[in-house]
């Protein structure tokens, strides 16, 4: 029998990942969706759930892309400082992303900067997008992929605001973000929302909320209250699917902070779509892996 | 309920007959159309070669896959419209294009052209790609490939294709200006008790 060596391995593996999430939603957003679809009480909304529905169903059966709009692909790592390809690991997320371009087939979104050319492969300068985090000493990695479209990374932005707006001047700007931009970004809304100390801490750490299953709550307890208060205030301006108007605006409210600067206070808001195509998955040194988003699922 | 269908090309009498939220059908041909598309026709003044008149137009970027003496459809959603409001007025009465296909609202300036032009905008729902492509018969051409896979015009047969929502009716009623209001009114009421909540909760500490 033939044996790939390790890195092709890994890059295999991850190609059939990229692939996977692009059909099939991550099981946190499936449920939320679920919950929100039984709550529904207009007639058009009921109308958009049930496209919704029919939707995924049709992606998963046909093996196709559920939104068209697959993103620039972005990967986030979070990895042990002893994983043993991590020299070769940008290589490897690169050559995943052009497998799973050709195989599921992705929509052709890398646009060269500068020239404004698309590169015809998905794959261009510093894209796929990679955050990297080393989170201990271990020799596993967990890779979280996102394919994010044009109309949800549209409403994303950050502010820096004097200490004196202080709270209040950040809700301000996360109600005003949400209800100016996000009728076009697919409701019902993953609002992440990062309280950080300059524009791009505060972006991250909101891209970085957003991500965080939907379901779960800061372990801070007045970070939590924050969620659950904001996500209500939100919930009651009833967006509804597509921004049509209907019972509810979001899936959930995440928020992640830092401490910052006495004389700052940044804020940064990134909104996920409905369609809201993230996974994780694992792997340890011997190329192991477990898929945690998808339960069940196989590549 | 009967489906209500429209087939190309489309009569002002049908376009007459909508009313925002009404939801209706499309049979006949659809062609994809974006910020770039727009573009060239209006600030640039040139015609793709293919007849508008009294079609519909989608904005789209879809996924095509290459087949033997092809493409085939894998994937096709809206787009957000708004980005087309500086140019949809005039590109319908350009154009005779008489349904406008995308994702949100439109603005006051494409209202008035659906008013001047007997035109509607629809929404279809965003990111349920698969059920549009399933309901595309044919891809006939594609002109402007030069722009790329998401910008090219698409066109497309499509039988039966929807549901399409009437956000903007041919009497310039706006469905989503309308929610607008209303969605800016209750921002300010849920924003004012989330704030307060809030501000009180940070200064327990």
């Amino acid at each position: 029998m033939f044996v790939l060596d390790q890195k092709e391995m890994m890059t295999q593996t991850l190609g059939k990942f990229v692939d996977l999430v692009s059909k099939e939603l991550p099981d946190d957003v499936m449920a939320k969706l679920k919950e929100l679809r039984v709550q529904e009480e207009q007639p058009l909304a009921k109308a958009i759930y049930d496209v919704m529905f029919e939707n995924m169903d049709k992606a998963k059966k046909l093996s196709r892309p559920t939104c068209q709009d697959t993103g620039v692909i972005q990967y986030f790592v979070r990895t042990g400082a002893k994983f043993p390809y991590l020299g070769q690991l940008r290589e490897i997320l690169k050559e995943a992303t052009i497998l799973a371009t050709k195989s599921a087939p992705l929509r052709l979104n890398a646009v060269e900067v500068f020239d404004e050319v698309n590169t015809g492969t998905n794959v261009g300068t510093d894209v796929p997008y990679i955050t990297w985090d080393i989170v201990d000493d271990s020799t596993n990695v967990e890779i979280e992929v996102y394919q994010a479209g044009g109309g949800c990374s549209l409403p994303g932005r950050s502010i820096v605001l004097p200490p004196l707006a202080g709270y209040e001047g950040a809700m301000q700007f996360v109600f005003d973000t949400v209800v100016n931009w996000g009728i076009n970004a697919c409701p019902p809304l993953i609002v992440g929302i990062g309280i950080g100390t300059c524009s791009n801490s505060s972006a991250l750490l909101s891209k970085k909320a957003m991500l965080r299953p939907v379901g779960t709550h800061n372990p801070h307890p007045k970070a939590a209250e924050m969620e659950r208060t904001i996500e209500k205030g939100l919930n009651d301006i009833g967006l509804g699917p597509q921004g049509i108007s209907g019972k509810n605006s979001v899936m959930a409210v995440h928020i992640e902070g830092m401490a910052h600067h006495p004389s700052v206070l940044g804020v940064g808001v990134t909104i996920g779509c409905w369609a809201n195509r993230h996974g994780v998955i694992r792997f340890d040194e011997h190329m192991n892996y477990e898929i945690v988003s998808h339960k069940g699922a196989t590549l | 309920m009967m489906k209500k269908i429209l087939t190309t090309p489309i009569s002002d009498e049908a376009i007459k007959s909508l009313k925002v939220g009404d939801i209706v059908y499309l049979s006949g041909t659809l062609v994809t159309c974006r910020d770039e598309g727009h573009r060239r026709i209006i600030a640039e003044g040139i015609m793709p070669k293919l007849p508008m008149d009294r079609i519909a137009i989608f904005h789209a970027g879809p996924i095509v896959k290459d087949v033997e003496g092809g493409w085939e459809m894998v994937s096709i959603g809206p787009t957000t419209s708004m980005r087309m409001e500086r140019y949809e007025k005039e590109f319908l009465a350009k154009t005779g294009v008489k349904l406008v296909i995308g994702k949100g609202g439109m603005g006051a300036k494409t209202a008035e052209g659906c008013k001047e032009s007997t035109a509607v905008h629809a929404v279809f729902p965003g990111g349920c790609g698969v059920v549009a492509a399933e309901q595309v018969e044919k891809i006939e051409g594609k002109e402007w490939p030069e722009f790329g896979m998401p910008e090219a015009f698409w066109i497309l047969k499509v039988k039966e294709f929807g549901p399409l929502i009437i956000s903007i009716d041919a009497e310039g009623n706006n469905l989503f200006e309308a929610n607008k209001v209303t969605f800016h009114e209750r921002k300010d009421e849920a924003l004012a008790k989330t704030s307060k909540h809030i501000v009180s909760m940070i200064a327990k500490s």
